[in-house]
């Protein structure tokens, strides 16, 4: 059924970053797949700037990269809690989803809060491992980041 | 008579080390509110291509004080001289209300949602429920009016609070101030080049917004941006493609009070250089990328001017960073252009919004390349996210220690003058001592 293959795929996902497993991030998309980090206000209104934007498995090489070995930054752990997905549409290869999600922040020796808040808007592409993302832009409801965003959503 | 006793709790000369309680004491924190924020300095509002239709607005901050900056209507005559950008209060002139809840839209004119106080975009009160009574019958049987404004209320004299405004190649400006001095005066002679090189005669075009709140106090912000000698160091990026190091040909600007300035320099090849990248951990020698699309950096014919401090030369500086005192940040990193504006929220916090923009000119190439290097900056670039960071943690630093601490800005000495290169804190104690003259400390 394809909404369990995509809710298992958003598990599989948000667990190989909530275990810091940074350099399985690029697997989940397709060769030249985009990943997108989107204010809310910035994706109703049409405008293109985005906080984080990729356009290959290469670029979030880089920034796997970026975020272990040269963006100092005060360490914490991120907890995803993805909802479940719908499955919007169909075609060819081709399969549309979104999902709501909330990542929580923990930074050592502190609480926990609510980081960043949104929806993944999604298109998967069928592979003979199972499915890729060939886009993934997470638009967040969240007004302010809280100080930097280092890891990816 | 007494000499009247010194009120000032610097105890050091100059402006090279700054106390801690610069940074944490609330009730400095308000003062500089009223002295800086509300008193005679012009602060950023926004863009006017944010607001390109008669009714469009958006709200913002002069300080901690919510400001909507809209556009009004001008009649023909007035257009050369009047642009039609208002900024007003948001803040009901009857019981205080913040009315204006959307952070952009359009309106025919403003409401409070609480008595119906209508006001006309400029700010005047246009009008208000039962202002003059409610027509009734006596218990004479006589017609007569119950209630309304007293006899004599002036429309004129209960509108919301109106900024003066002044707008700069569409760079929108307000103060609360009636004695400061006209725009272009105040940012002064030695700045204007450098917006003028960005913005003169180009319109712009709008790329979005990124909003972080940043636990540290505000003056902290513009201290970083005055700072050239954290960038090749603290940035792996800078250091290791050149973007922004040592060894380069740069320049330190302010204008003659030493509140604003122009960090400005030009990238070089990077890689290593013993003179800058010997023992430099952020410098990472082998450092590739796996796609450069990010650093497809494309001059700009825009970027060559005549040299404003050596006639009959010209300069093409790839980097100009400018401070305008107290909450705006221009920047131009190679293709990269936003504005930065600091909104402080108490002595140990603000939100620092980034607007991004292009030109309308530019092609879709240079749209898309404008977006790519984005991703160097803001809450999450691979420069800019650890800009925030180390900022907090010097707030942490100046809490945990208290009133006797202060920290040292003393590379290049203790004066306050320009250099023809980055090895300086010049920039930061030229701020601190116009902040001294300023809150009297």
């Amino acid at each position: 059924m394809l909404q369990l293959a995509v809710d298992r795929f958003n598990a599989d996902y948000g667990a190989a970053l909530d275990e810091r497993r940074f350099e399985d991030w690029p697997g989940f998309f397709a060769e030249d797949g985009c990943y997108k980090v989107q204010a809310r206000e910035n994706f109703d209104r049409g405008l293109p700037l985005a906080l984080l934007a990729f356009e290959s498995q290469g670029m979030m090489k880089d920034r796997v990269y970026g975020i272990t070995q040269t963006i100092y930054h005060a360490p914490y752990y991120t907890r995803h809690v993805v909802g479940p997905a719908r499955v919007l549409g169909e075609q060819g290869d081709r399969v549309m989803a979104q999902a709501s999600y909330a990542v929580f922040r923990t930074r050592p020796g502190d609480t926990s809060e609510v980081y960043n808040v949104g929806r993944y808007i999604d298109e998967f592409v069928r592979a003979p491992d199972g499915l890729k993302l060939a886009s993934r832009t997470c638009v967040y409801d969240s007004e302010m980041v809280l100080n930097s965003l280092i890891y990816p959503i | 008579m007494n000499a009247p006793q010194a009120l000032s709790r610097w105890a050091g000369p100059g402006s090279s080390r700054v106390p801690f309680w610069a940074y944490t004491d609330p009730a400095l924190y308000q003062r500089e509110l009223e002295k800086i924020f509300y008193g005679e300095h012009w602060c950023y509002v926004g863009l006017e291509v944010e607001i390109p239709k008669v009714g469009d607005y958006r709200l913002s901050h002069v300080g901690e004080r919510q400001v909507i900056m809209v556009r009004d209507r001008v009649a023909p005559r007035e257009r050369d001289t009047d642009p039609g950008i208002r900024v007003v209060e948001n803040r009901c002139a009857h019981r205080g209300v913040r009315f204006c809840q959307q952070q952009h839209g359009n309106a025919r004119s403003f409401v409070c949602p609480y008595h119906q106080w209508t006001y006309k975009l400029n700010g005047e009160l246009a009008g208000l429920p039962f202002k003059d009574g409610v027509p009734a019958t006596g218990e004479d049987g006589q017609p007569c009016v119950n209630g309304g404004m007293p006899e004599g209320f002036d429309l004129k004299q209960h509108g919301l609070t109106r900024l003066r405004v002044e707008v700069l190649h569409g760079l929108v400006f307000a103060t609360f101030s009636d004695t400061v001095e006209p725009l272009r005066d105040y940012l002064g002679a030695e700045v204007m080049p450098w917006l003028d090189r960005i913005f003169q005669g180009r319109q712009l075009q709008l790329l979005g917004y990124n909003r972080q709140r940043i636990p540290g106090n505000w003056k902290l912000m513009m201290e970083n941006i005055k700072d050239p000698y954290h960038p090749g160091l603290l940035h792996t990026w800078f250091v290791t493609f050149g973007l922004w190091r040592a060894d380069q040909k740069s320049r330190m600007v302010m204008d003659a009070k030493g509140r604003h300035a122009v960090m400005i320099s030009r990238r070089n090849e990077g890689g290593e250089n013993r003179t800058v990248t010997q023992g430099v951990t952020s410098f990472k020698a082998g450092m590739q990328l796996n796609d450069a699309r990010i650093l497809d950096v494309v001059p700009e014919p825009w970027w060559t001017v005549p040299d404003p401090s050596r006639p009959g030369e010209s300069i093409t500086p790839t980097v100009t960073m400018i401070t305008l005192f107290p909450s705006l940040i221009v920047q131009q990193q190679v293709n990269s252009l936003s504005t930065r504006h600091i909104v402080p929220r108490g002595e140990g916090e603000f939100d620092f919004v980034w607007t991004h923009f292009g030109f309308t000119e530019d092609t879709p190439e240079m749209t898309r390349r404008r977006l790519r290097q984005a991703n160097l900056f803001g809450p999450a670039g691979f420069v800019s996210a650890d800009d925030g960071e180390v900022i907090e943690l010097s707030q942490d630093g100046f809490r945990q220690w208290g009133q006797g601490g202060e920290t040292l800005c003393e590379l290049g000495g203790t004066g306050t003058e320009m250099t023809e290169h980055m090895v300086t804190e010049t920039l930061i104690r030229s701020m601190y001592a116009y902040w001294r003259q300023v809150m009297g400390e």
